[in-house]
C-alpha cells in the first residue's frame, strides 16, 4: 500500500503489507498475503455480511455520537470513522474466551464483542468513568477504555501472564486456549509503558497480540514524529514477531489477526500487528484537524474508505441492493435508539463519588458521603 | 539458605495449626519473610513480583528462600522496570491473582507512579465495583542506612494523598509479620512501607497471636503530659525521647500511627484529650506531609483540649542530603525533645 509521504516514516524497500482487497474491491492473494489466505476459507457469506453490517452500524453510531455532542448531550466525542475495517476484522478474529484490552476509540470492537455502546455515550457524557462490566460474560471480555495512552498494554500483558498460570495457553484444545488482544495507536508506541509491555510479554512469552492501529495522527502530530522506521519493525528488537497489514481491508485485518491469535494461544508468545489506517475525523470533538492536516493526503485516504471497498467486493460477489438497503435501515434504527436512550439519561446518584473508591468499608468515604448528603438536604430544608 | 532453615512460621499447614504460644525474637526482615511465606502458603493466588527477589532473595533478603519453596511462577524475578511491575500486577489482579510487588528502594518508585495513582488506585472506582484490585506494593523506605541518593527517601505522602490506596507502615517485627498478611488479604491496593533502618533490630514476633486491625493506630507507651506520634522507624526515636523526657520529669505518651491512610484518629484524639499537647514526627519533609494533615485534623477536632500548638518535627524541606549528613537531616531524640520542651512551655 502506498504510504502518505508527508505523514509516514521513511519507507523501507521491503515493507511487506498484507492486503487481500484492492481499493477497487478486487480480491487478490499475492506476496505476503499468501501466508494468510487459508484463514479466509473459514469465513462464510454470513460472516462477510456481518463484517459489513458492523462496519456500517458503527459508522452510523459514530455520526450520531458526533451530532449528540454538537447538540450539547456530551462534553466530548471520540470518532472512529475510517478505522472500521481494522477494528471489525480483528475483533471477529477473536474467540469468545479471548480478552480484549481497548484504548478508547475501539467502538467497533466493543460492538462486535457485545457491549451496549450506549455505555460509551455515558462515559463521554460524564455519567461514568467506566460504563460496562468486563466481568459480565455478555460483554465479551471487553475491558474498560483507558485514557492514559499506552498504560493498558501492561494490564493486557499481566492478564496474559495470569492466563499462563491458569493453564489456558498451548493446551491444544481450541475451546480452552486463550489470548489477549490489545489495541493502541501510533502515538502510544512512543510511551514507555508500551515498550515495557513488549519487554514483559517477550520475557514471559505471554499470549498477547498487540494490535496497533496506525491512523497516522496522534492528535495533531504525524506518525513520522513518533518514529523514523515503520512501526511494525518496532517490536522486533524486543524479540516479538510482527506484520504490517492494510487496516482498511477488513479481510486482511481478519486473517492476519486470526493467524497471530492462533499463534499466541498455542504458546508461540507475543505477536505484533501494525494496521495501516487513517483517522478521517478529528482526534476528538475538541480537535480542529484543519489546522494541521494535508488535504491531498486526507483525500487520498478518504478514497481508500474501508466500507466502500468492502461494498464493491460484496456487490461483485452478487450481494444486491436489498441487503445494502437493509443494513442502512438497521444502522439508522440503531442510531435512533442510541439518541432516544441518550436523551433520557439522568445524572448519576451522589453516592457515585464515594461508593466504589474502595471495595471494603472506608471511614473517610463513609464520613464524607454522609456529610455531602446532609449538606445537600440542608438546602431542601431551606426551600421547604 | 534452605527453604525451611530458620523458618519461624507455622508452615503450609495453615492457620489450623495449634496455637501454642510461639514467640520468637526476630528482625523485621525475617518477620516479613515469614508473613510472606504464610500468605503464599494460604492462598495459591498470591504472587510475589519484583527485581532480584528470586535466587538473591531481594536486596534486603526479605524474600529469601521463597522462590525455591514456591517456584518461579509464584515468586517472579521481573524485568527491571517499575511501571511494568505495577502494570502487569494490575493485569494479574484483573485475572484473579493477588500480586505483592517489591519496589527495590523508595526512590525508585516514581517510574511506577502513573500505574499506581492513575490505574491501580482508580480501577475499582472506574469499574463501578465490578472487580477489585488486591495488589500490595512493598516499599523499603527511609534513611539511617548510610545509602546513596534515591535510597533513603520517605515518599509516603504522595500515596496517602491518592484516593483509592491504603497506606500502612509497621514499626516492629510483630506488626510486620501480621500487617503484611492483612495487606495481602485486603481487596484494595495497599502501599506497604517498610522502615529500612528497622529491618535488622530484633523484636518479639508472636506467631500464635492475633492481628490488630490493619488500620488501627496504637498507644505504645502511656503518659500524661504530652502525646508524641509517628510511624515506621520514627516510633523507635519517640520511645528514646520518651525515656529521656521521663528522666526530666515529663510523662510522654507515644502513639504508633501504623496506618497513614486511612488514619485511625480515635486513639490519637483520646490521647490528646488527656495530655493537651501533641508533637508529630516523621522522616519525610514536613511541607504537605502526613504529619501536617494529622496536625490540622487534631487542631480541628480537639481544639478545646489543646494547651499548646501542635508541633511537627520532620525532615527538612530539602532533598535528602549525602549520607554523612543524614543524622543532621533526620529528626533524632534531641530534636523531639526540643519540640516537647516547646509544647511544655505553654
Amino acid at each position: 500500500m502506498a504510504p502518505s509521504p508527508s505523514l509516514d516514516p521513511t519507507p523501507t524497500e521491503s515493507t511487506p503489507t498484507v492486503q487481500f482487497l484492492t481499493p477497487e474491491g478486487e480480491l487478490v492473494t499475492s506476496g505476503p498475503a499468501e501466508e494468510y489466505a487459508s484463514y479466509l476459507e473459514r469465513l462464510t457469506d454470513d460472516d462477510l455480511r456481518a463484517f459489513y453490517r458492523h462496519m456500517v452500524v458503527v459508522r452510523r453510531f459514530d455520526l450520531e455520537g458526533a451530532n449528540l455532542q454538537r447538540q450539547g448531550e456530551m462534553a466530548l466525542w471520540v470518532p472512529s470513522h475510517g478505522q472500521e475495517a481494522a477494528q471489525v476484522g480483528s475483533a471477529f478474529a477473536a474467540r469468545s474466551q479471548d480478552h480484549i484490552f481497548p484504548s478508547y476509540r475501539e467502538h467497533a470492537v466493543g460492538l462486535v464483542r457485545g457491549i451496549d455502546v450506549l455505555s460509551i455515550v455515558e462515559l463521554l457524557r460524564g455519567n461514568t468513568h467506566g460504563g460496562w462490566d468486563p466481568t459480565d460474560p455478555t460483554n465479551g471480555n471487553f475491558h474498560g477504555y483507558c485514557l492514559v495512552i499506552g498504560s493498558h498494554t501492561l494490564h493486557a500483558t499481566g492478564y496474559a501472564m495470569g492466563m499462563q498460570r491458569d493453564g489456558v495457553v498451548g493446551t491444544g484444545d481450541p475451546e480452552v486456549d486463550a489470548a489477549v488482544l490489545c489495541y493502541f495507536g501510533d502515538g502510544a508506541t512512543s510511551q514507555g509503558d508500551v515498550s515495557e509491555a513488549f519487554v514483559f510479554s517477550a520475557s514471559s512469552q505471554t499470549p498477547n497480540v498487540f494490535f496497533l492501529q496506525n491512523n497516522h495522527w496522534a492528535i495533531s502530530v504525524p506518525v513520522r514524529v513518533q518514529s523514523r522506521t515503520p512501526l511494525y519493525l518496532r517490536s522486533r528488537g524486543f524479540g516479538i514477531p510482527s506484520v504490517q497489514v492494510d487496516g482498511n481491508d477488513v479481510l486482511a485485518s481478519y486473517a492476519v489477526t486470526a493467524k497471530h491469535l492462533d499463534d499466541a494461544r498455542s504458546g508461540k508468545g507475543p505477536q505484533f500487528i501494525e494496521a495501516l489506517t487513517y483517522r478521517v475525523g478529528a482526534h476528538t470533538s475538541s480537535d480542529d484537524p484543519t489546522k494541521y492536516r494535508d488535504e491531498d493526503v486526507h483525500n487520498l485516504w478518504v478514497s481508500r474508505d474501508p466500507i466502500a471497498r468492502f461494498e464493491k467486493y460484496l456487490r461483485a460477489k452478487g450481494e444486491g441492493d436489498a441487503f445494502f438497503d437493509e443494513v442502512r435501515t438497521e444502522a439508522d434504527d440503531f442510531a435512533a435508539d442510541i439518541r432516544r436512550r441518550t436523551l433520557v439519561l439522568e445524572a448519576p446518584p451522589l453516592g457515585t463519588i464515594f461508593d466504589h473508591v474502595y471495595s471494603e468499608p472506608h471511614p473517610v468515604m463513609a464520613e464524607q458521603k454522609l456529610w455531602l448528603e446532609r449538606y445537600e438536604a440542608s438546602f431542601e430544608e431551606e426551600q421547604a | 539458605m534452605s527453604p525451611t532453615e530458620s523458618t519461624p512460621v507455622v508452615t503450609s499447614a495453615g492457620p489450623s495449626t495449634p496455637a501454642a504460644s510461639r514467640v520468637e525474637e526476630l528482625p523485621m526482615v525475617k518477620a516479613l519473610n515469614a508473613g510472606l511465606r504464610q500468605a503464599l502458603a494460604d492462598d495459591p493466588k498470591v504472587l510475589l513480583m519484583g527485581e532480584d527477589i528470586g535466587p538473591l532473595g531481594g536486596v534486603f533478603r526479605v524474600t529469601e528462600g521463597l522462590q525455591a519453596e514456591f517456584g518461579r511462577d509464584r515468586v517472579v524475578d521481573t524485568p527491571l522496570a517499575e511501571s511494568g511491575i505495577i502494570g502487569t500486577a494490575i493485569g494479574l489482579a484483573l485475572r484473579g491473582y493477588r500480586p505483592v510487588c517489591e519496589i527495590q528502594f523508595d526512590g525508585f518508585i516514581y517510574p511506577g507512579f502513573d500505574q499506581i495513582t492513575s490505574q491501580l488506585a482508580k480501577l475499582t472506582n472506574r469499574g463501578g465495583g465490578a472487580f477489585t484490585m488486591p495488589v500490595v506494593i512493598r516499599v523499603p523506605y527511609g534513611g539511617h542506612i548510610g545509602a546513596v541518593e534515591h535510597h533513603q527517601e520517605s515518599p509516603e505522602a504522595y500515596f496517602a494523598h491518592t484516593p483509592g490506596l491504603r497506606v500502612v507502615s509497621p514499626s516492629t517485627p510483630n506488626d510486620a509479620y501480621w500487617m503484611i498478611q492483612e495487606a495481602i488479604a485486603s481487596n484494595d491496593p495497599v502501599m506497604f512501607f517498610e522502615p529500612k533502618s528497622r529491618y535488622w533490630p530484633k523484636g518479639p514476633v508472636d506467631f500464635a497471636g492475633t492481628a490488630a486491625p490493619l488500620h488501627a493506630s496504637r498507644v505504645v507507651r502511656t503518659g500524661t503530659d504530652v502525646t508524641v506520634l509517628a510511624h515506621g522507624a520514627m516510633v523507635a526515636v519517640l520511645m528514646q525521647a520518651a525515656e529521656i523526657a521521663a528522666g526530666e520529669g515529663v510523662s510522654v505518651e507515644v502513639v504508633d500511627l501504623r496506618s497513614l491512610s486511612p488514619v485511625d484518629y480515635g486513639p490519637i484524639l483520646d490521647s490528646v484529650t488527656k495530655t493537651g499537647r501533641l508533637v508529630v514526627a516523621q522522616e519525610a519533609s514536613g511541607f504537605v506531609s502526613v504529619g501536617s494533615e494529622i496536625a490540622a485534623t487534631v487542631a480541628e477536632r480537639a481544639f478545646y483540649s489543646l494547651n499548646a500548638p501542635v508541633l511537627r518535627v520532620s525532615g527538612f524541606d530539602a532533598p535528602f542530603p549525602p549520607a554523612k549528613l543524614e543524622t543532621k537531616f533526620l529528626p533524632d531524640a534531641d530534636r523531639i525533645m526540643e519540640a516537647i520542651d516547646r509544647v511544655m512551655a505553654y
